[in-house]
């Protein structure tokens, strides 16, 4: 089918095709990536589970959850929006479908082959930019540039006067992420060694997040609550406040990750003043999107694709309240390589991000393949078992990170925090079981719906039909 | 739409021009004090010992620990034969082995180190197809103590065989395939290589310094912190014995750890070329663990070609 129809002719390609490959690709690698999750946090929590054999050691499979769930699902899950809500709010189509099926194609084949060879150990060695660099120029070249040229060419080619401001981010996002990515990678291409490596290495890691992964998720939400609701976005002008303030401030506090190294001070401090910025745009976005709920709150519990852009937005309340202090040195010293970390990272990828991008998948994929969604019922058990999963995981991270801090900071023997954090691991495991256990059951969920969803009839969003199952 | 207003390329302007400021105050300003920063004995010591680049690179595609150096700890000078002490350490290129980012590119090490280990240590005279050794050497500077790199193969005659020969197998430390192991095994998905300007001190010691670094790839410092720091364990514990049997079994000394076993690094013969029976290990263990004996097997001696023993040796050796 894909094959076919990476040959065809770009007229002879149905419209939406890409968004549909790009779809099932991402829950397809969410699937892979949560599972992945479930069986390292496992690993964490009982340390002999399946032990011994290279290929299944914690250090061969932690890197592959990491970059297959942002790479494959949160980033496909991107382009797939990107796919159908560019040309949607140009009130045009897309520029090429033929070159939106390649991107998928060879992004599939490339992320695969990259995330073998993290599996056998080929690497890098440097965190988040793990891929080595031929990896890494298949990702600029076949992942990214097409990507960015698909949807710099169809806001060219819109046919409104203006642009709408999801557009502003995907056209400005996929740009960023670019250089971001280039410049990341410049010490395994150009070999630069030391600091400068290090620093370069949380560079990237910090901007991948802030200029790519929630921007774009916040993007998406300015298309899907006023499009689900029928209410018009709040305001336009703060939604470009939102914008230009993620590009002008948060693209620099790369180094508050590293406030322990030798870098200059000088630079430790601008980057912790930028970061506490980040308040500015998250607030602007918040109240800009609960805003335009106004008068349709009953939707957050009716209508799926609401319930799940809805816990995003709200989640972006406690992110950005952490993300914007935690990395003050006020702070930073008590939380700084604990588990507060990590839970705070998957409240960004797994809570905020996750959630508004899975709205988006919803939605997308019943309008492309022009199909209501096939049993409600089971969507709500995706939901509850995602956001159940998740709180468990969070919650139970954040305490562990907790009592990591107060035994850093007290001077505990260290085993001490491994034995008292024991009880947490297991919630982890259990938390990010059942986020694993649910999206089993959403892609079953999107697979029926392919082959038997009712079909929507002409002229007819898919939220305007009542469910069947 | 000529005469339109053209709005994205306004934004574009504008996007394009903020995103060059950010960059510029984070990557352009910052690069002079990275460049600035000379390297310390310790960086000197982490460069020249870690090669040319850790990880996937030409000389080592698989990430095996290929076409790194030797490092060997000298009690006598190799060629008259005099003693040396304390005892240094010196650093063996053979033919495989590219030479070390610092050495490349000596403006990596800092301008003044740069300018020293060519002016004084000659190291522009060495190249990658040939067998080369180097020591870090210290001089006076305008008072202050300056530590540079020292072609020893041109200033003082030592052949790399003769270096190797005079240093015996048991003082050979093969440090750069032991980091690639620590890389490919992902060690620092839980271990840090940064202590923190906090209490950390008191326990994982002090953080490292602006010159520490230069001409390392790389760092690998680590976020995420699951497990003790380890940029100085080896000053805590100097054990090769508890290092061999915890990298074998981690609950074998410390029964509430949560590490994984890397008793797969000891490949598939001992240090007498016996075969090792891991199943029949982990039974004994498993007995030993459900009380039914009262001693823990015994943890195979690693063969020295065995990853294990790159490992420890860069643990042992580097991490002080």
């Amino acid at each position: 089918m894909l094959l076919k129809l990476l040959f065809a002719k770009e007229e002879d390609i149905p419209p939406g095709s890409a968004t549909i490959f790009f779809g099932y690709s991402a829950i397809f690698w969410f699937v892979v990536g949560t599972g992945l999750g479930s069986f390292n946090a496992a690993k964490l929590a009982f340390p002999d589970f399946v032990t011994g054999t290279e290929m299944f050691a914690f250090g061969h499979m932690r890197q592959v959850h990491v970059l297959a769930v942002i790479l494959g699902w949160i980033s496909m899950a991107f382009a797939m929006t990107m796919m159908y809500m560019t040309p949607a709010l140009g009130n045009t189509k897309l520029w090429s479908e033929k070159l939106g099926l390649w991107n998928c194609f060879l992004w599939n084949i490339g992320l695969s082959l990259g995330l073998f060879l993290l599996w056998i150990g080929i690497t890098s060695g440097r965190e988040y930019s793990d891929l080595i660099w031929p990896i890494d120029l298949v990702v600029l070249v076949a992942v990214l540039l097409p990507l960015g040229i698909n949807v710099w060419m169809t806001i060219a080619h819109r046919r409104t006067q203006g642009i709408y401001i999801t557009n502003w981010f995907f056209g400005a996002c996929t740009f960023m992420v670019m250089v971001t990515f280039v410049v990341g990678q410049a010490p395994e291409l150009f070999n630069l060694t030391g600091l400068t490596e290090g620093y370069l290495t949380f560079w990237f890691a910090h901007n991948v997040l802030g200029l790519w992964i929630t921007p774009v998720a916040a993007a998406i939400a300015y298309y899907t609550i006023p499009k689900l609701t029928g209410n018009p976005l709040y305001s336009h002008r703060i939604g470009h406040l939102h914008f230009w303030a993620i590009i002008a401030f948060y693209s620099t506090p790369a180094s508050h990750h590293l406030l322990s190294a030798p870098l200059p001070e000088w630079l430790k401090s601008f980057a912790s003043v930028e970061g506490v910025l980040i308040l500015i745009p998250a607030v602007a976005f918040v109240a800009n999107i609960l805003l335009t709920m106004k008068g349709r709150w009953s939707m957050f519990v009716e209508n799926i694709e609401i319930k799940f852009s809805v816990t995003g937005v709200l989640l972006a309340i406690p992110l950005n309240m952490q993300g914007g202090f935690q990395q003050t040195r006020a702070i930073n010293w008590y939380v700084h390589g604990t588990g507060w970390i990590v839970a705070h990272a998957h409240l960004a990828l797994l809570g905020m991000s996750t959630a508004l991008e899975i709205a988006a998948v919803y939605f997308g994929l019943q309008q492309m393949l022009r199909r209501k969604l096939y049993s409600l019922a089971l969507a709500n058990f995706h939901y509850w078992f995602y956001i159940v999963g998740f709180c468990i995981y969070w919650i139970s991270m954040t305490i562990a990170g907790l009592i990591q801090g107060a035994g850093k900071v007290y001077e505990v023997p260290y085993i001490d925090v491994v034995v008292a954090e024991h009880p947490y691991m297991i919630a982890r495991w259990v938390g990010g079981t059942m986020v694993f256990t649910g999206n089993l059951v959403w892609l079953y969920n999107m697979w029926m719906t392919a082959r038997e969803g009712t079909v929507l009839p002409k002229g007819r969003y898919s939220h305007e039909l009542a469910y069947e199952r | 739409m000529a005469g339109q207003f053209q709005k994205h390329k306004l934004g574009a302007a504008g996007i394009g021009g903020m995103l060059g400021l950010s960059m510029c105050i984070t990557l352009f300003f910052p690069s002079f004090d990275f460049r600035s920063g000379e390297s310390t004995w310790v960086g000197l010591d982490k460069t020249l010992s870690n090669g040319r680049v850790i990880g996937f690179s030409y000389e080592d595609p698989l990430v095996r620990g290929e076409g790194k150096p030797t490092t060997v700890v000298l009690n006598k000078d190799p060629k008259t034969g005099e003693a040396i002490d304390p005892p240094i350490r010196a650093y063996v290129y053979d033919a495989k082995a590219p030479l070390s980012a610092g050495v490349r590119h000596p403006s990596n090490m800092g301008p003044t180190v740069g300018k020293l280990s060519i002016e004084k240590g000659k190291i522009d005279q060495a190249n990658d197809s040939d067998p080369v050794v180097f020591t870090i050497e210290a001089t006076d500077v305008d008072g202050e103590e300056w530590h540079y790199v020292n072609n020893a193969t041109v200033n003082n005659g030592w052949t790399a065989e003769a270096v190797l020969n005079t240093a015996g197998a048991e003082s050979q430390y093969l440090i750069g395939r032991g980091k690639t192991v620590y890389i490919t095994e992902g060690c620092w998905w839980c271990h840090t290589l940064l202590p923190e300007h906090t209490q950390d001190w008191q326990v994982f010691g002090t953080p490292p310094f602006l010159g520490d670094f230069n001409g390392e790839m790389p760092t690998a410092f680590g976020s995420d912190r699951k497990a003790p720091d380890l940029l100085h364990v080896a000053a805590r514990n100097s054990s090769k014995e508890w290092m061999t049997m915890h990298f074998f079994n981690p609950r074998l000394v410390q029964p509430n750890s949560i590490m994984p076993r890397f008793d797969y690094l000891w490949g598939k013969t001992d240090a007498n070329g016996k075969a090792i029976d891991f199943s029949k290990w982990r039974a004994e263990y498993n007995d030993y663990v459900s009380g039914k004996t009262v001693h823990p097997p015994e943890v195979p001696e690693y063969a020295p070609e065995s990853e294990a023993r790159a490992l420890i040796d860069w643990v042992l050796m580097s991490l002080r």
